[in-house]
């Protein structure tokens, strides 16, 4: 099925963030995605690469679209998928994360998918289980598989990523989406652009190769891609952001501001829309230019090619 | 009269044109035309007399932009009984000051684009002189909420204060100020830190101990400075000290400026000419925020202002009435009115000997235009015919009675004083003349 023979692709057993990513790597990922795309579009989409394997998804924030991304992915190759809910176990009963862990432990699973609201988490896992850990977003650090998910994307609409100006926009400063696409984008050779108020802004920013603009006019002058970030509520009552319709103002994607894009620009957006906040419901709904939907499609993908990544390197 | 003269045009003859902004200082006239300035110099009108036109000789007397007042509480909206847009007009007037800023510590507070659409509206609709509204850095000015910095700009907010509340939360402080580096926008903070100065009404000292006052220790003031400088440096906004009143503030302020941060500082007039043994016998008009202080500090930012290190001069106009300050002390409102009294006050320096006429112009003028980013403050050629005639060496002594602003309380009731505006044009329009 796949173009890309069975040889090992990554070098470790677990995906914690794009940083421990080589290009080889990366670009490897991206090919293997290739792949499944058509796959998932075949009427057969099952696979055996994952057969008899056991695949649990722990979700300590709830995400109904990774989650079920990464269950749907890995059905489609044949593994078994258990979906732990934090909120009926006993983490929610005062177990410490490694105590979770061990317990996970001696249930021998071969992937577990881990998304937690603190930094780190996936990788203090990694360190407790024998299993292979993939981290499904941790705090405001990483979120590996939707940077690739991002690049396939790109890559399929535009061919390459190389040389592409790609201006992402909105609350940077608590993103781990923004944070593996700067790595993974600037890894694979695109110009990145930040654009925020100071507020969402992190602190030295600029040391990550980056362009800062808090003009979002500005900021998307000659973009090709425009890619929207979530902006979560409660930032939008005064701490961060004074209000929802004065963010939307200066740094809502709308028509205006998308015209100062490059012609054809596409957006992008992780999911799920704030509309009239962050983007207007036009731009969102406006097939010619959101490739939102794509999105979707590319992350059961791009998680097949990690689960069947790691399922390589598996004795 | 018609609005901007006969047929539009004034003529100015035997003036001492003074503008700061340029550095001019000479004998000659000037040409107002359609509300601007038309022409300017030492030998207009020398060949021939003018015609069709209204004449004025100024029979040597100053000419210089109109003053900007950069700190102007109004009662409009809410309290329109101590003063409203257009009885401060009046006083800003009858003063030189041909803008006034105004303060957004109103009842609604100025926390919402509606309100600073208001305040221009009604400006335009009632005031003599041009009113440039602030807006509230933080809603309700409570310290808690940044305000629609971006929207607020966009209505004509021309800065971003919360009035006379310092911002306690330094975490709510540093994102505003980030927020507002954002948009450009200017911040001018109050600085007194305000639990340290919790229910004091006076600077804490033997006097204050004699009269049994509460107080609050003179340090609160360069402790809040200290900390905003920081923050600033932190976060790239540019960053106004609407009033300063210590030797320990000034000194932190100077040290800010040469390490180039974009820090600026203004005084009030009456720290200027009073110190706080000027409170005497529990005197209500001279309690204001912050408090008048110890002469040292006095003569301190005196020399600030001669030197330079403090940019610009305000009336810190605020009008209260009887019923707030027909107290005891501890119980009476802040606030004296000024606005009528800051030129006179700025002369006094001049005539002291601290500085020049043209020196003590332009922190009144230039200074202020610069830093809030307004266009007037210049005799430039095309520029707004805003002026003021300036007689510096009048004598008088100020009497309550003789104020054009609505609410009284002066700080210098019964004070000698030395020069004062005796006309006023906005856009070429006479605001005032003095009988």
């Amino acid at each position: 099925m796949t173009s890309v023979a069975n040889h090992p692709i990554l070098k470790t057993n677990h995906l914690l963030g794009i940083e421990s990513l080589s290009v080889a790597e990366a670009v490897a990922l991206l090919d293997l995605g290739e792949s499944y795309v058509a796959q998932s579009r075949a009427s057969d989409k099952k696979a055996a690469v994952l057969k008899g394997r056991t695949l649990i998804n722990l979700f300590f924030e709830a995400s109904t679209r990774t989650q079920s991304s990464f269950e749907l992915a890995a059905k489609r190759l044949g593994a078994d998928v258990l979906n732990m809910s934090v909120k009926a176990s006993s983490v929610s009963k005062g177990e410490t994360l490694i105590d979770t862990a061990s317990t996970l432990n001696a249930m021998r699973p071969d992937i577990l998918v881990v998304r937690h609201p603190d930094s780190g988490a996936a990788e203090l896992l990694s360190r407790k289980l024998d299993c292979s850990v993939i981290n499904a977003g941790d705090g405001a650090h990483e979120h590996p598989t939707q940077a690739l998910l991002d690049a396939l994307t790109i890559r399929r609409r535009l061919g390459r990523i190389e040389g592409l100006m790609v201006a992402i926009c909105g609350d940077i400063l608590h993103s781990r989406v923004a944070r593996s696409n700067i790595r993974l984008l600037a890894m694979l050779g695109a110009r990145v652009r930040l654009i925020a108020p100071k507020t969402l802004l992190p602190a030295e920013a600029e040391r990550f190769g980056v362009e800062i603009f808090t003009d979002m006019k500005q900021g998307l002058e000659g973009a090709d891609i425009v890619m929207m970030l979530r902006l979560q509520l409660e930032r939008m009552t005064g701490a961060f952001v004074p209000s929802s319709r004065e963010y939307f103002r200066f740094y809502g994607l709308d028509r205006e501001k998308l015209a100062f894009a490059k012609p054809g620009a596409l957006v992008m957006h992780p999911g799920p829309m704030n509309r009239g906040v962050e983007i207007s419901s036009d731009i969102a709904d406006d097939l010619e230019v959101s490739v939102i939907a794509e999105q979707v499609e590319m992350g059961v993908a791009i998680r097949m090619a990690v689960l069947d990544a790691l399922a390589r390197g598996m004795t | 009269m018609s609005p901007h003269g006969r047929q539009g045009r004034i003529a100015f003859r035997n003036a001492r044109l003074i503008d700061p902004a340029s550095g001019l200082d000479v004998k000659g006239g000037l040409l107002v035309e359609n509300g601007k300035i038309a022409d300017i110099g030492p030998r207009l009108f020398n060949d021939a007399e003018p015609r069709d036109r209204e004449v004025i000789d100024c029979r040597g007397l100053v000419l210089a932009p109109g003053l900007i007042d950069c700190r102007v509480f109004t009662g409009e909206p809410g309290s329109e009984h101590r003063e409203t847009l257009a009885s401060a007009s009046e006083a800003a007037a009858a003063g030189g000051v041909t803008t006034i800023v105004t303060m957004p510590n109103t009842n609604p507070v100025i926390d919402e684009p509606s309100l600073v659409d208001f305040i221009r509206r009604r400006a335009q609709a009632t005031a003599k002189v041009r009113v440039a509204p602030m807006a509230a850095l933080t809603r309700g000015l409570k310290g808690e909420v940044m305000t629609e910095i971006g929207l607020l700009k966009e209505a004509g907010a021309i800065a971003f204060t919360d009035g006379d509340r310092s911002i306690a939360n330094a975490r709510v402080m540093r994102r505003v100020l980030s927020y507002a580096a954002t948009f450009d926008a200017l911040a001018v903070g109050h600085a007194e830190d305000p639990e340290l100065v919790e229910g004091a009404a006076i600077t804490e000292s033997e006097f204050a101990t004699r009269l049994g006052l509460p107080a609050a220790p003179a340090l609160a003031e360069a402790i809040m400075v200290e900390r905003d400088i920081r923050l600033v440096e932190l976060t790239g906004a540019r960053y106004h000290f609407g009033q300063i009143s210590t030797r320990a503030a000034l000194e932190a302020i100077t040290a800010a400026k040469a390490r180039g941060l974009p820090i600026t500082c203004g005084v009030a007039a009456h720290h200027l000419l009073l110190n706080e043994l000027d409170v005497g016998a529990y005197y209500t008009y001279r309690k204001v925020k912050p408090p008048l202080r110890s002469e040292a500090d006095r003569a301190a930012i005196v020399e600030g202002v001669a030197s330079g290190a403090i940019d610009v001069i305000v009336s810190s106009h605020e009008p209260q009435g009887a019923d707030t300050k027909r107290q005891t002390f501890a119980s009476a409102a802040f606030g004296a009115v000024g606005l009528e009294t800051l030129l006179p006050a700025a002369l006094n320096l001049y005539h002291d000997g601290h500085a020049s006429l043209p020196h003590m112009l332009a922190a009144l003028t230039t200074a202020p235009a610069r830093i809030l980013g307004l266009n007037g403050g210049t005799l430039a050629k095309g520029a707004a015919a805003d002026l003021v005639l300036i007689d510096p060496d009048h004598p008088f002594v100020l009497e309550e009675k003789m104020l054009h602003s609505r609410a009284r309380n002066t700080a210098f009731e019964g004070r000698k004083f030395q020069g004062w505006a005796v006309m006023t044009f906005v856009d070429g329009e006479r605001v005032f003349t003095r009988s």
